[in-house]
């Protein structure tokens, strides 16, 4: 959106974290890649070229974009991210729509010491908005306060 | 009835019983009567008879005898604070329900436990899927009293025992909308559906065996005219078109009596009320259903038309909250009126219809021209694969027609969709050929978000997405400086109430 100046980046591990995730991603096509460049008779380098081109643009640049295209904002009691390169959304959730609240870690973002918050609402659209690539610390934090701001609400 | 007192384990009416074992035997009856067939067949009927009888008798008696058991075994209890069941013959199973959890309870009534005056209760939880609470069956002031019951206490007010059983619920009750039998039937009118006539049309075609002539074979058209319609048959090519106006008549009459037919099982002798909990549904002929919306959990509302009965003034009435009907979020609220008699509805459910002032905004042209201009360079793709393929003559028809097409159906979405912004509400209509308008309350609204793909970057809109509970509403194509007046307006509003206000509790002033 146009006011994306206020908006807080991820953690920069994140962008690590994409990397390693398109690494592996990178690992099946290479090994798919040397299949076929096997069978096709000759050094020709026809699908290793190209395979090489989009594995380096997938680490270099993806991660890149990813990172810069997300971004996620706390204030005036709403949740707000924003995410997406080319089909782009900006979801926000006033705390006092929140049902509950997750924070999830996978095998990755452990390593990483990463975390991913998910919010849960009451719409079918947007049932549940999730916001990846925060600290662990950050994230649970952000769970206490969105928390406190219900039971506030509730009183 | 002699009326046990609370917290006593009860057992459901005793014809419920009766009910069973009439389902029973007609569930047994046509397996004999099929079984009795083939043996018939066979010659040897007195043998059989004496063989088979006393097996058959067995079979039957077991059943009702364990039908017994199992009624003599199920007990409820109302107590203070739960519902309990407790169930089963062989291995008993105890389930309580907490009154906070009960979402409602509705009261179903199947053509034979009608018969009795039987009532089949059901606590809906909001569970997902079929496993709420069920007893089955109750009388029918039984079944009004639980509801009334589980009501109060949810309320957490005092219960009233309603100790003269003319005292029911109907007493606060206000009439707001009821068909008249031939209202229910200009509906069914209106309820004729394609799909009925294709089916039949099909099995027409593929159960015409069962037919005395071939509905597709102008020929045999042709001799069936022959007795009477000699002298149309000697016309030939006309007595073809007579054949195939009468078959095609024919199929619609039938799509006209599905339609009729369908439409009075269902709705026959609807009543809308209104109730101290909410508005009260009764509709059904053979299947009786009888639901209560309490009024504080409508989400939003929608008015929708068909393109022909739109021509007539026909709209229908839907309120989305978030207990389901039958399997759809939406309850049919008013499902045939003209807008005299829905506007009263809108106005017991606490929203306004739009009026005169509301300021109305259209989508942003750039949308519909970039939709039109989609479209339009899918069909030169078409024409262009025609030429290719050597068919240059048609190649000017997708282009054509396509353009013609998609440049009428996006200027007259751009005239007809709008959407608009009160102190209170938010409205969307949507549609040309058959305009719907929803209703949402600005507070009641779960999440906002503003959504871009790359071509409405480019150009400068953007989708609006709201989260509702039970439903889904979206704007397109905005303006992008109008998509954010909107999110920013109704997030405005979404902050003043919490979460529990807006589904639960009665909000003030809405």
């Amino acid at each position: 959106m146009d006011a994306d100046d206020d908006l807080t980046p991820l953690d920069p591990a994140y962008k690590s974290m994409l990397r390693l995730q398109l690494a592996i991603a990178a690992l099946v096509l290479m090994a798919a890649a040397t299949i076929a460049e096997v069978a096709i008779p000759g050094w020709t380098g026809a699908v290793w070229i190209p395979a090489l081109l989009v594995i380096a643009y997938a680490l270099i640049r993806v991660p890149l974009r990813r990172y810069n295209a997300r971004g996620y904002s706390l204030a005036q009691e709403r949740l707000r991210v924003v995410r997406g390169v080319i089909f782009r959304a900006d979801t926000v959730v006033p705390f006092g729509r929140v049902q509950h609240i997750d924070v999830g870690q996978g095998p990755l973002e452990r390593a990483f010491g990463l975390a991913t918050l998910t919010v849960h609402t009451a719409g079918t659209h947007n049932a549940s908005v999730s916001l990846p690539g925060l600290r662990h610390a950050d994230a649970t934090a952000m769970r206490e306060d969105i928390r406190a701001a219900i039971r506030r609400d509730t009183r | 009835m002699s009326e046990p007192a609370e917290n006593t384990p009860r057992r459901t009416d005793p014809r419920t019983f009766a009910v069973r074992a009439v389902s029973l035997l007609s569930q047994l009856v046509l397996p004999v009567l099929v079984g009795g067939f083939a043996i018939l067949d066979d010659g040897d009927f007195d043998d059989v008879i004496a063989y088979f009888l006393p097996f058959i008798l067995l079979v039957v008696g077991a059943n009702i005898l364990f039908a017994y058991l199992r009624w003599t075994k199920l007990t409820y209890t109302v107590g203070d604070a739960d519902i309990r069941v407790e169930s089963g013959v062989l291995s008993r199973a105890a389930r309580s329900v907490p009154y906070e959890r009960i979402q409602d309870v509705s009261l179903e009534q199947k053509p034979l436990p009608r018969l009795f005056g039987l009532v089949e209760v059901k606590f809906e939880t909001g569970a997902g899927g079929g496993d709420d609470l069920k007893l089955a069956y109750l009388p029918e002031s039984e079944g009004e009293r639980l509801r009334e019951l589980v009501r109060s206490r949810r309320e957490g007010t005092a219960v009233v025992e309603a100790d003269a059983d003319e005292g029911d619920a109907d007493s606060g009750a206000r009439l707001l909308y009821a068909m008249s039998s031939k209202r229910v039937l200009t509906f069914g009118l209106f309820e004729f559906s394609l799909a009925v006539v294709a089916v039949v049309a099909g099995l027409a075609q593929q159960l015409d065996f069962l037919l005395p002539f071939e509905i597709w074979d102008w020929k045999a058209w042709r001799e069936q005219l022959a007795g009477p319609g000699q002298w149309l048959a000697g016309l030939g090519f006309l007595a073809q078109i007579i054949g195939g106006i009468v078959a095609v008549s024919s199929l619609l009459l039938v799509g006209v009596l599905t339609g009729v037919v369908r439409t009075a099982l269902r709705e026959w002798g609807f009543r809308l009320e209104r109730t101290d909990k909410g508005l009260r549904r009764r509709r059904g002929l053979v299947t009786r259903t009888d639901l209560v919306m309490p009024v504080h959990r409508v989400q939003a509302l929608r008015i929708g038309t068909g393109m022909v009965r739109r021509l007539f003034g026909w709209h229908s009435l839907k309120l989305v909250s978030l207990a389901s009907d039958s399997g759809s979020a939406n309850h049919e609220a008013v499902p045939f009126a003209q807008m005299e008699e829905i506007a009263p509805v809108v106005a017991e459910t606490g929203f306004d219809l739009p009026d005169g002032a509301s300021d109305w905004h259209r989508s942003a042209p750039a949308y519909r021209i970039d939709g039109f201009l989609l479209g339009f360079m899918a069909m030169v793709a078409l024409s262009i694969g025609l030429i290719v393929a050597g068919r240059a003559v048609f190649a000017i028809l997708p282009v054509l027609f396509g353009g013609v097409w998609f440049g009428l159906h996006e200027y007259l979405r751009w005239r007809w969709d709008r959407h608009a912004l009160d102190t209170r509400q938010l409205y969307t209509r949507h549609g040309w050929f058959a305009p719907s308008l929803a209703i949402a309350s600005r507070e009641k609204l779960q999440s906002v978000e503003i959504v871009r793909n790359p071509l409405a970057r480019l150009r400068g809109y953007a989708d609006l997405h709201f989260g509702l509970a039970g439903g889904r509403l979206r704007m397109r194509g905005l303006a992008l400086d109008d998509a954010s007046r909107i999110r920013d307006a109704v997030l405005e509003s979404m902050a003043r109430q919490d979460f529990s206000e807006v589904v639960d509790r009665q909000v003030p002033g809405a």
